[in-house]
């Protein structure tokens, strides 16, 4: 294999990476104040790319279809949180797991009612004359991608560390029953962790539908594709999340160029699982988890 | 104990077991017989997994790779190398067990939902190899011309010796459920679900029970794969997706948690509601179980099965709050 | 405090149903057809309403006890973009023939069956045919799974059965009641293999294929017929059809310098492959599967659309019809398609069309509906024109087409024209 192909597999993964990256940001925010996983979170991503695709056929410019999608879905996830997580918020979190796969389907389900079934295309943000660095040619699209998420973790670390409400947050994630001593609203945390969460994998969503389409099945691939990084990078851990995200597309395109043998892209999606067990029973905390993880 | 103490004791089994047992005595019409059919091996998995969900507090999204594991085990080794049918189920079945148990040490050891995530990656894991080893298993192509289960000159490959087969092993798998429940082991599963640190200074070995569980609901699943094999004749990949697995969890969830009987009615519902929605339009059926499994765990943890106790339920609402007792959730 | 949550719950599910209910009307044409009507039976009511129909033609209304033929569809579930369009088509050619007096004189009513793309579905859907509405063929499925699974019922039962999905296996032994509508994946992997190696002149071949069973059994019939035609697959990679990017793949198989692309699967993937190789700057010719012989595939791909060259059923241009007989029910059928839906035919409208046709045309040469007399009426079938083709069975032939019956397809400023 010549350095250019190395390069091209490196930027292929980087493409693949950077959705899963955000998909598991949302994770790691509703993880971090509720300790729920969230297996709705594919759908937020989808919803977001659909509705820009619809905001952007009825004449919308593309930056304007981007706020709408990330702002309604990120309404989407209040109301889901109001609705769904709130009367359960004490009842354990096996029911909380199972609410969240309701809503996924239910979401998925009225997705194809508005939708339809088939995949729908938005134009790209700047052009797609690829730029090629290197010998690897990269789309302007994925650069779009990789900039949203870099953009999104410096503004959660400065959230979480510089800003009150970013440390009430942080508060809870580590004991909520002393946060809520301390005079900190955990129900206000819970419901804009869910926001935000559902904001980001909109904004997720809108940004690689110029690369990749959008249907109302797409969220699921991308959800646990994106819930592996999360494991990857070490469930609760924003930075470990988007690292595994990129560890885990450039992975998955890597198998694709060493593996030695033709047909060997239909093993791709399953090093994503196989990395996930390994993981999860080799080093639970993942690779860059710092919380703990409790023996029974 | 007496045939009339132990009659009483179980009435609801043996009513149960009677109506479902006659119940092609009175069904001519092939097509309502096809629908129990597959009931009698749908409940076979869902008692499993409400044994895991509801003893255990665990849950397992990958199910449908434990039924997958009993049909191709079945499909595989009946027509590519003869083996006997019975003898191809028992092997896939103790292959599950296996499997179930090298997933179940390391991540039942460990606070959490682990087993989830686990069996989520595995599930996909099982599905990709289904369509990746063509060799083995013809890939998306699928198997036809699985045989009929036989005994002799037995052929259970007609509907109603079928029904008699697996409803009789349903059955038993349900007595059997019953009786874990009421056992030992099922009160010291029970003591895991709600108080895991207080089971654990009384002595109870916590994380074995749950393998223990978790490996019995992946026989269940495998059994129910083989039988839903031999009855179609025919398997592909398809049926064996994450989907297929979240439709198991909504069978039990629907059903009731927490209670062996919540699997029966939840197996019986699922099977018999889409075959409902039909008469409207399809595309809804997945909004309804979405909706409803939100709705189920919201108002009505106790699932079908708990309906009974709605009203006791409604009637605490309306006391006074500070005079309720803590939530039993 | 609960109460609250109670009263906004309640209110949130309402209004999302309600939503559901009337179709949503966000921005969309697609859907239509799905929100309207029952996917289940024709509801007995064509014996009735019927005969006042007759007065605007010369048929006599039919009589007696309705000619039952079944139909298992994939009109929801992934299926849904085949099954759909199969049932109009179903539902449209119940009305003309009732309205042109039946079939031997009596009225023809189709009891269809939705098995929402699922095997076990299926079964139970076909059983239900066979068992409660005494079909006295059957039609069906949409999909290649769920007609694998329904055929041994058929064949066990001795009831026709007239598949309308492509994969190889439906039409192989047994098929003493097994027939098929639609041409075999077998002939598209052929007509696509001739024209690389005939017209092209090419040899190398990159190939590229869905993991679904679409995608997989067309891969795994080029393999087998590259030799016939001296030609060689240089590099074979597949993808999930939800994947987000196919450079990984493409990279691999540029690597190995192909001649010309073959791409085998259906939407969006084959759209990711088209925009992904100009990004790569791969300028190889791109040879598709029927699986983009869709507008889709162009509204998707936009300007890398251009130039892909794919076989496909002569309906995707209308042009190419040579035989007058057949041109002429392609004409009737295209007309009276348009009429009831607003929308051209796809190729699937098409599958239902032939196979329907088909199965008419057997009953009328029986002189009934005796499935003996039925079987062998289809096995002398000879030279009946749908949009797919002239089919000719034969007792060991049930695919009743041949490779010239496709033609090659060339997308040229966001149309079809034909190649060469």
């Amino acid at each position: 294999m010549s350095f250019d192909q190395f390069l091209q597999y490196i930027s292929s993964g980087i493409t693949s990476g950077s959705i899963y990256a955000l998909t598991a940001l949302g994770f790691t925010l509703i993880y971090n104040s509720t300790d729920i996983i969230n297996f709705a979170q594919g759908e937020f991503v989808m919803l977001g790319g659909l509705v820009a695709i619809s905001m952007h056929e009825w004449g919308a410019p593309l930056p304007l279809a981007f706020l709408v999608a990330v702002a309604l879905v990120g309404i989407v996830g209040v109301i889901f949180e109001q609705l769904a997580i709130r009367p359960l918020l004490s009842a354990g979190v096996l029911a909380q797991i199972i609410v969240t796969i309701g809503a996924s389907l239910a979401i998925r389900t009225v997705a194809m009612l508005i939708w339809g079934r088939e995949s729908l295309p938005l134009p790209p943000f700047s052009g797609d004359s690829p730029i090629v660095i290197l010998g690897a040619s990269i789309l302007p699209q994925t650069l779009w991608v990789l900039g949203l998420t870099l953009v999104i973790v410096v503004a959660l670390q400065l959230f979480y560390r510089r800003t009150l409400t970013g440390k009430a947050v942080r508060a809870c994630s580590v004991n909520p029953t002393a946060a809520r001593l301390m005079g900190i609203s955990y129900s206000r945390v819970v419901l804009l962790s869910f926001g935000l969460s559902a904001a980001i994998s909109a904004a997720g969503g809108v940004m690689i539908t110029p690369v990749s389409f959008m249907s109302y099945s797409a969220g699921a691939l991308i959800g646990l594709k994106g819930f592996a990084a999360c494991i990857l990078g070490g469930l609760g851990n924003p930075v470990g999340a988007v690292a595994g995200g990129l560890i885990l597309g450039i992975l998955e395109a890597l198998t694709v160029g060493f593996l030695p043998f033709s047909g060997s892209s239909g093993y791709k999606d399953g090093v994503a699982f196989l990395i996930l067990l390994v993981i999860l029973f080799a080093r639970p905390q993942g690779l860059f988890g710092r919380r703990t993880v409790e023996k029974v | 104990m007496g045939i009339v103490a132990y009659a009483r004791k179980h009435a609801a089994f043996l009513a149960f077991s009677a109506v479902a047992m006659c119940a092609p005595l009175f069904i001519g019409n092939k097509y309502y017989l096809s629908i129990l059919a597959f009931t009698a091996t749908r409940l076979m998995v869902a008692l499993g997994l409400n044994l895991l969900m509801g003893q255990a507090g665990q849950v397992s999204l990958g199910h449908a790779a434990f039924v997958a594991i009993g049909a191709y085990g079945s499909a595989v080794m009946t027509t590519r190398w003869s083996v006997n049918p019975w003898l191809a189920m028992l092997v896939a079945a103790l292959l599950a067990a296996g499997v179930a148990a090298i997933l179940g040490v390391p991540t039942l050891k460990l606070r959490g939902h682990y087993l989830a995530m686990a069996t989520l990656g595995f599930g996909e894991i099982v599905f990709i190899l289904l369509v990746q080893l063509k060799g083995l298993t013809l890939g998306t192509d699928g198997i036809s011309g699985i045989p009929s289960l036989t005994i002799g000159s037995l052929d259970f490959g007609r509907p109603r010796a079928y029904h008699w087969l697996a409803w009789g092993v349903a059955l038993l798998m349900l007595r059997m459920s019953l009786n874990l429940v009421d056992s030992r082991v099922g009160r010291s599963l029970r003591a895991l679900d709600r108080a895991e640190i207080a089971a654990l200074s009384l002595g109870v070995n916590t994380s074995f029970r749950k393998v223990q569980v978790f490996v019995v609901s992946a026989v269940f699943a495998s059994v129910a794969g083989s039988f839903y094999v031999h009855y179609i004749h025919y398997i592909s990949p398809d049926s064996f997706s994450v989907t297929f697995s979240v439709v198991l969890v909504t069978t039990v969830v629907l059903g009731g948690l927490g209670n062996v009987w919540g699997a029966v009615w939840g197996s019986i519902f699922m099977l018999f509601l889409p075959e409902y929605l039909k008469r409207f339009n399809q595309d809804y059926t997945n909004l309804v179980f979405g909706l409803m499994l939100i709705v189920v765990m919201i108002f009505l943890p106790g699932g079908l099965v708990g309906l009974r106790h709605v009203p006791a339920r409604l009637r605490r609402r309306f006391t006074p709050p500070d005079a309720l007792p803590a939530e039993d959730t | 405090m609960r109460n609250r949550y109670v009263a906004l719950l309640v209110l949130a599910l309402a209004s999302l149903l309600v939503l559901a209910v009337t179709g949503c009307g966000g921005g969309t044409t697609t859907t239509t057809a799905a929100a309207e009507g029952p996917t289940t039976t024709a509801s007995g009511d064509t014996g009735t309403t019927t005969a006042p129909a007759s007065t605007e033609s010369t048929a006599v209304a039919p009589t007696g006890d309705p000619i039952v033929i079944g139909a298992v569809l994939s009109a929801t579930g992934p299926g849904s973009p085949l099954g759909e369009p199969e049932r109009a088509t179903l539902k449209m050619m119940e009305t003309e023939l009732n309205n042109a007096g039946g079939v031997l004189g009596r009225p023809v009513k189709i009891v269809i069956e939705d098995d929402q793309t699922n095997p076990k579905e299926a079964v139970t859907a076909v059983t239900k045919l066979l068992q409660q509405d005494k079909a006295i063929a059957v039609l069906g499925s949409s999909t290649s799974p769920s007609t694998l699974a329904i055929k041994p019922i058929t064949e066990q039962a001795g009831i026709p059965l007239i598949a309308l999905a492509a994969a190889n296996k439906i039409t192989e032994p047994p098929i003493d009641w097994t027939w098929r509508a639609p041409p075999r994946d077998a002939l598209a992997v052929q007509k696509a293999l001739e024209y690389i190696s005939g017209v092209m002149k090419l040899k190398k071949i990159g190939l590229l294929h869905d993991e679904n069973a679409y995608g997989a059994s067309g891969a795994a019939e080029i393999e087998k017929r590259i030799g016939d035609f001296g030609l060689e697959v240089v590099a074979k990679e597949s993808y999930k059809t939800e994947d987000t990017d196919l450079t990984a793949q493409l990279t691999k198989i540029k690597a190995a310098n192909p001649e010309v692309i073959v791409v085998w699967g259906t939407n969006p993937g084959p759209a990711v492959a088209a925009k992904n190789m100009k990004q790569l700057g791969m300028t190889q010719p791109y040879v598709g599967s029927h699986g983009i012989a869709n507008k889709k595939f162009i509204d998707l791909a936009g300007a890398a659309a251009e130039g892909v060259i794919f076989p496909a059923g002569r309906l995707l241009v209308p042009s190419s019809f040579t035989d007058p007989a057949q041109k002429s029910v392609v004409d009737t059928f295209v007309a009276a398609y348009k009429e009831a839906t607003g929308q051209m035919p796809p190729t699937f409208a098409g599958h239902a069309f032939g196979g329907l046709t088909l199965l008419v045309n057997a009953i009328t040469k029986a002189g009934s509906t005796d499935a003996a007399a039925v079987q062998k009426a289809l096995n002398e079938t000879r030279g009946v024109a749908t949009p797919d083709g002239i089919y000719n069975y034969t007792t060991t032939d049930h695919d009743g087409l041949t490779v010239d019956d496709l033609t090659v397809v060339k997308i040229q400023n966001g149309t079809w024209v034909l190649a060469e």
